[in-house]
């Protein structure tokens, strides 16, 4: 196993630095696969048959908040890795723990606007429009719930092992996955919700 | 669910099929009792890690699959030999036309390159083993759940119909009620996972596990050609992987994309599905090159001609691949405008592969040429998969499209381009690389015969699909009536898909001979060939190379072998190998009961095995495997050993 001391702890390894690199590479394809969900959306979002327009259906509070507590939740992942490269092992865990309580507080939120629309008789099956909707928001809220386990899981191997090399690691493959859920919701209430709402 | 509806009933052949499925299992659980096999199966092939293995699991796995899809041609061969057959009905005669075309892109050919990759990729880049030694093997199982899911379609619940391109409305719910489609979606949904992983996991390999020396330009064109295509999958699967989720959703929850009513817009389907179909043509066509480029090279003696044009080339072909999509539906009518553009880059298609048949043809030139088995699948590529190509630029041109579209004429069109592209490829491949993983070469004589055998019933099978095409004969049609005239041609075809069943089958027995009775190597470099998977020992050690190459040149091992050209400088030292592990068969083996229970929308158990997938990941993540040293004294033992040193 080749070591470089001079590269910051989640480098060191030569193993390490490839997963770094890997999960670069993965996110390409994640970037694919949500542009791909977009053009989808672009698609059909005029085709709502005899079901809401987008205009209806949306609102912007709920939208403003989750927007507020996500990027807010970015904002405390990168201080958690801050305090990571600072080796202070309570912060950092104090940071994580607060970035997942606002990635919670942004998916209770979806869940409510999912049960608000439902409620509205905006479903799933009732238009394409909402075939899309539904699919793009939810992929995006999937990805933030397996956040949430992946991040609860590495808190627990940073509070037992500290920073090591393995977990100095897995925490800044986690803050890339989190800060680009985050840029994936940019444009979300970019050209999602303010479009819609115009 | 009642049972009959749960298996797939009333067709005597199935009942066979049925039949010698459970005979086969028995007899391989039997065996492996028998000749006390299991843990011998489970610590060196089930929990491997070890990218040889994975990749001979890989290739056994597509040759398996070739036969099934082969049985599958053949079927449709026999019904299609003479007018008004009652061989197979309209049915099931949809079912095999779809599960042929699936089962040989996605589970044959693909499979067959990504096992030719793992074998030969770190080797010839002097690594230990690919970046990620755990996650190749969840690839591989991943795959492997997926196409075994997608198999028992046709004993259980029954295959999908609606052809490889799956369109929709055809494809859903409405009009394709039963669980085949289901089987289509799900099943491609976790192969398709496991190829991406591969995707990653490959250029992460190859950008960062040089061997020292090894700049960009002194790769092997193999290797080059697989970093493309790996970035091609990594843009490219996405895709698929949203298609599939959005079918899965069509037709089990009722969603609206690709439906007739509320807004849903079925072209949306073939729009997706091309934009990683097409690319996905490459993803099997760019490795194949690579391999051509290696074994004519070595069979001329000759360093490959235009290295770089070569480069340059297949990275033109990687980004028009994704410019052509629109050129698979034409007839749908998106105006001359749309058409236009898509013919263009169609055809601009045709320059930078023009470039690599006249570099393979100058590399030829005034070289010392030895036909050797998979020189020859490479010689008889070049001129096939021309017609290939050039009958492609008659179907790019969109006006002259609206006489092609759907025809015989695409059929043969995309199986000159994907057999002699693709098929030749691997086995030329297979034959090439053999000795390096055995140590031994597989049979001349046999290889010869059934290359020619296969070579030339190609075309007897082939050929007249064309002009079927241009006399109107459509794809897809089960049957024909006397007075279309389609007779005669038709079974030209088929006398020649048996004579190339033939062919295949002496492939096969060529494996099983030479296993039994060919001499074995002394030498591990019997074709005299020049990049570095030949500088090791055949069969490979476990850990590649005892002392990491040091590459000065573009085929280092040629100029070590002819100019004394330093290669392996430096001593032994321990060598970092990775832990075997059980858990990617176990993940692979909880996705596939994950997907079947998906497939029949049995929700509680597939919600139970989709919280084990988790707790699978997790785990993972909890588990702290930092892998073995091989100490220098097990190194040497080995090498001398390998070497033939007496003790």
């Amino acid at each position: 196993m080749k070591i470089d001391n001079t590269l910051p702890l989640e480098y060191q390894t030569e193993e390490n630095s490839n997963r770094i690199f890997g999960f670069w590479l993965f996110l390409g394809a994640e970037i694919v696969l949500f542009s791909t969900l977009f053009a989808v959306y672009f698609t059909l979002w005029t085709r709502s048959g005899n079901g809401p327009t987008a205009q209806e259906i949306f609102q912007i509070k709920p939208v403003l908040l989750e927007t507020f507590l996500l990027l807010t939740s970015s904002f405390t992942c990168g201080l958690a890795i801050h305090s990571m490269r600072l080796s202070l092992k309570k912060p950092a865990l104090i940071f994580f723990a607060i970035t997942l309580l606002l990635g919670l507080g942004f998916l209770g939120i979806e869940i409510y606007e999912f049960v608000t629309y439902v409620h509205e008789g905006a479903t799933l099956q009732t238009s394409a429009f909402l075939s899309s909707l539904f699919v793009l928001l939810g992929t995006h809220g999937a990805h933030v719930t397996l956040g949430l386990l992946w991040g609860s899981g590495l808190m627990i191997q940073i509070k037992r092992e500290g920073f090591t090399r393995d977990t100095a690691n897995k925490s800044f493959i986690f803050s890339l996955y989190w800060h680009f859920l985050d840029v994936v919701w940019i444009f979300i209430f970019s050209f999602v919700y303010l479009k819609g709402l115009m | 669910m009642k049972w009959d509806e749960f298996f797939v009933t009333g067709e005597p052949m199935i009942y066979g099929a049925m039949a010698s499925i459970v005979l086969v299992s028995l007899a391989i659980l039997f065996c492996l009792t028998y000749f006390k096999k299991w843990g011998y199966l489970w610590r060196e092939w089930l929990t491997t890690v070890d990218h040889k293995k994975i990749g001979i699991m890989y290739i056994l796995s597509a040759l398996i699959m070739l036969f099934r899809g082969g049985v599958d041609a053949l079927m449709m061969r026999t019904q299609l030999a003479g007018p008004d057959m009652k061989f197979l009905d309209a049915q099931h005669y949809n079912e095999v036309f779809t599960t042929h075309g699936v089962i040989m892109i996605l589970f044959m050919a693909m499979p067959f390159i990504i096992g030719l990759m793992n074998v030969v990729i770190p080797l010839q880049i002097g690594a230990r083993d690919v970046a990620f030694p755990r996650l190749n093997a969840v690839s591989f199982w991943l795959f492997f759940a997926g196409a075994m899911l997608f198999n028992i379609s046709f004993v259980i619940g029954g295959s999908p119909d609606a052809g490889w391109t799956a369109y929709f409305p055809l494809a859903g719910i409405e009009l394709s009620p039963s669980v085949g489609n289901n089987f289509y979606s799900i099943a491609l949904q976790i192969a398709g996972i496991g190829t991406l992983i591969t995707g990653v996991n490959f250029i992460v390999t190859i950008l960062k596990m040089r061997a020292p020396g090894m700049t960009l330009m002194r790769m092997p064109m193999f290797t080059w050609s697989v970093l493309i295509t790996c970035v091609i999958i990594i843009f490219a699967f996405p895709v698929l992987t949203v298609a599939l989720a959005l079918m899965m959703f069509d037709r089990m929850f009722g969603s609206q994309f690709f439906t007739m009513a509320d807004g849903g817009m079925d072209m949306l389907w073939a729009n997706l599905f091309w934009v990683w179909g097409h690319p996905e043509v490459y993803i099997v066509v760019l490795p194949a090159f690579g391999i051509y480029s290696e074994i004519i090279s070595t069979f001329s003696r000759k360093n490959l001609y235009g290295y770089k044009s070569m480069v340059v080339s297949m990275i033109a072909i990687s980004l028009l691949s994704f410019l052509v999509w629109a050129h698979h539906f034409y007839t749908m009518g998106h105006g001359a405008m749309v058409n236009g553009f898509f013919s263009i880059t169609t055809m601009a298609i045709a320059v930078p592969t023009g470039v690599k048949i006249f570099n393979w043809l100058f590399t030829l030139q005034k070289g010392r040429i030895e036909f050797t088995t998979p020189m020859l699948y490479s010689l008889a590529f070049i001129p096939i998969f021309t017609i290939g190509g050039v009958t492609g630029v008659m179907l790019a041109m969109a006006s002259a499209d609206y006489q092609y579209h759907n025809t015989m004429f695409l059929v043969a069109h995309f199986h000159y381009v994907l057999i002699p592209g693709t098929v030749f490829a691997v086995i030329a491949g297979m034959y090439y690389w053999f000795p390096k993983l055995f140590g031994f070469r597989l049979n001349e004589r046999l290889g010869k015969l059934s290359f020619w055998i296969i070579a030339i019933s190609f075309n007897v099978t082939f050929l007249p699909l064309f002009f079927l095409g241009l006399k109107g004969m459509t794809r897809r049609m089960y049957t024909y009536s006397e007075s279309t005239g389609f007779g005669p041609l038709n079974l030209i075809a088929t006398i020649g898909s048996a004579a190339l069943a033939i062919g295949f089958a002496i492939l096969v027995y060529n494996i099983y001979w030479s296993f039994r009775y060919q001499p074995r190597d002394t030498t591990s470099d019997p074709w005299d060939a020049r990049t570095l998977e030949w500088a090791t020992h055949s069969p490979v050690p476990e850990y590649n190379f005892a002392i990491t190459p040091n590459v000065k040149s573009l085929d280092a091992f040629w100029f070590w072998k002819k100019n004394k050209q330093p290669l392996f400088e430096g001593k032994i030292e321990e060598i970092h190998m990775p832990n075997n592990n059980g858990q990617p068969f176990v993940l692979g083996v909880i996705f596939f009961f994950f997907g079947f229970f998906m497939i029949f929308s049995w929700w509680t158990p597939a919600i139970i095995s989709g919280i084990a997938i988790v707790i699978m990941l997790a785990v993972r993540s909890f588990e702290r495997d930092h892998g073995h040293h091989i100490p220098v004294k097990e190194i040497n033992k080995t090498e001398q050993q390998l070497r033939g040193d007496k003790a």
